[in-house]
């Protein structure tokens, strides 16, 4: 890996940058599965709240997260150069250099952290000043190159939406609200190991020591059947804490059998064990790899479900 | 003078669409600042607390 300042441009003659390349840094397709589990929280929080608010706190989260990911483009470009799945980021592509990355992302957290603190309550503001803060210094300046637990502690910053949402809502952050941080952030570790066991030796070639890089696809494998068998019965714990009810028992229940199943499937593979190269979208197969790209596209699907429960059954709670 | 940064035709056009980008984003930010502040004073007011 090659140290480079901030304000050095990018040594790739581009193309101009387009408006649509700075929404491109906002990473769009994390953001709004941020947007929904932080929508969730404020949802489940059960607390009336003014409408516009309410949409100006979920505002405030998607662009916290969108900044956050701006200045994960900023400083990882050196790494998302030499992956196919992020070459093709506009940082790393050139199109924009890592100051005006930066910068952009500084300002839109700024404007995020204020409008939270001024519109909402400053228990919100300062949850999602933290998360920003963790998931641009703590896990992409220091955890993403330095330890194979990079994800499992960095994911803390994605579990927070939901406990923004909630504060959000009531200007506390109740047990249940922990609850839902609690499965988003053990959920992490299998989702994102399914995703490095499926995308070859790209973060080996990086120099990212994940998981699968430094112990081994094997210990991967082993590691993502363990989270996944702590994951998937805590999911179903607020079925019997009353912020999920007999709709999400059913799903959480459903949907962990599926996880679990592909987790042992993924176990008795040898996914991951030799990466060639294969196709590059995110939910292309590569050789050799299937179960791990079954189980990372399930896991979407089932933290997505688990959470729609939850705002189905409080939605219709607040409209009956 | 038609091109004063000496960029080209399309770095120009790119750097006007992002220079409205800009400006449509602070609009946006003001707008929302205010309808902030008149739904708090609102309800303040419903609260008496005004």
């Amino acid at each position: 890996m090659t140290e480079t300042s901030l304000s050095e441009f990018s040594p790739v003659a581009a193309a101009p940058a387009q408006w649509a390349d700075f929404l491109a840094l906002l990473k769009p397709r994390v953001m709004s599965l941020v947007v929904f589990t932080g929508l969730t929280g404020l949802v489940c929080a059960d607390t009336p709240m003014n409408p516009f608010l309410a949409a100006v706190a979920v505002l405030c989260i998607a662009v916290g997260a969108g900044a956050s990911g701006a200045l994960n483009m900023a400083f990882d470009s050196d790494i998302d150069a030499i992956m196919r799945r992020t070459m093709n980021r506009p940082v790393a592509a050139g199109r924009i250099s890592r100051a005006d990355a930066a910068a952009f992302g500084g300002v839109l957290s700024a404007f995020a952290v204020m409008l939270m603190g001024l519109a909402v309550n400053y228990v919100a503001a300062g949850l999602l000043l933290f998360t920003i803060v963790f998931y641009a210094l703590i896990y992409t300046v220091w955890l993403k190159r330095s330890t194979p637990q990079n994800i499992v502690i960095g994911g803390a910053a994605g579990a927070l939406p939901p406990v923004i949402g909630w504060a959000a809502a009531t200007g506390h952050t109740p047990l249940n609200a922990w609850l839902l941080f609690a499965i988003i952030f053990l959920w992490t570790p299998p989702h994102f190991w399914a995703l490095a066991l499926n995308t070859g030796g790209d973060y080996e070639k990086a120099g990212v020591p994940m998981m699968p890089v430094v112990k081994g696809a094997k210990s991967t494998r082993l590691q993502i059947l363990i989270y996944s068998l702590i994951v998937t019965p805590l999911a179903v714990v607020p079925a019997f804490t009353g912020l999920g009810g007999v709709a999400y028992g059913v799903v959480s229940t459903a949907g962990g059998l599926g996880f679990i199943a592909l987790a042992i499937r993924l176990f008795r593979s040898e996914a991951g064990e030799a990466p060639r190269a294969g196709p590059d979208g995110l939910y292309s197969v590569k050789p050799g790899a299937k179960q791990a790209r079954d189980l990372f596209a399930y896991s979407i699907a089932y933290l997505f479900t688990l959470f729609l429960a939850l705002l189905v059954e409080h939605g219709v709670k607040a409209f009956s | 003078m038609s091109d004063p940064f000496h960029e080209g035709a399309a770095a120009a056009k790119a750097r006007k669409m992002r220079s409205w980008m800009i400006a449509l984003g602070l609009i946006v930010f003001v707008l929302i600042v205010f309808a902030v502040t008149i739904a708090k004073v609102g309800a303040s007011l419903g609260h008496g607390s005004v």
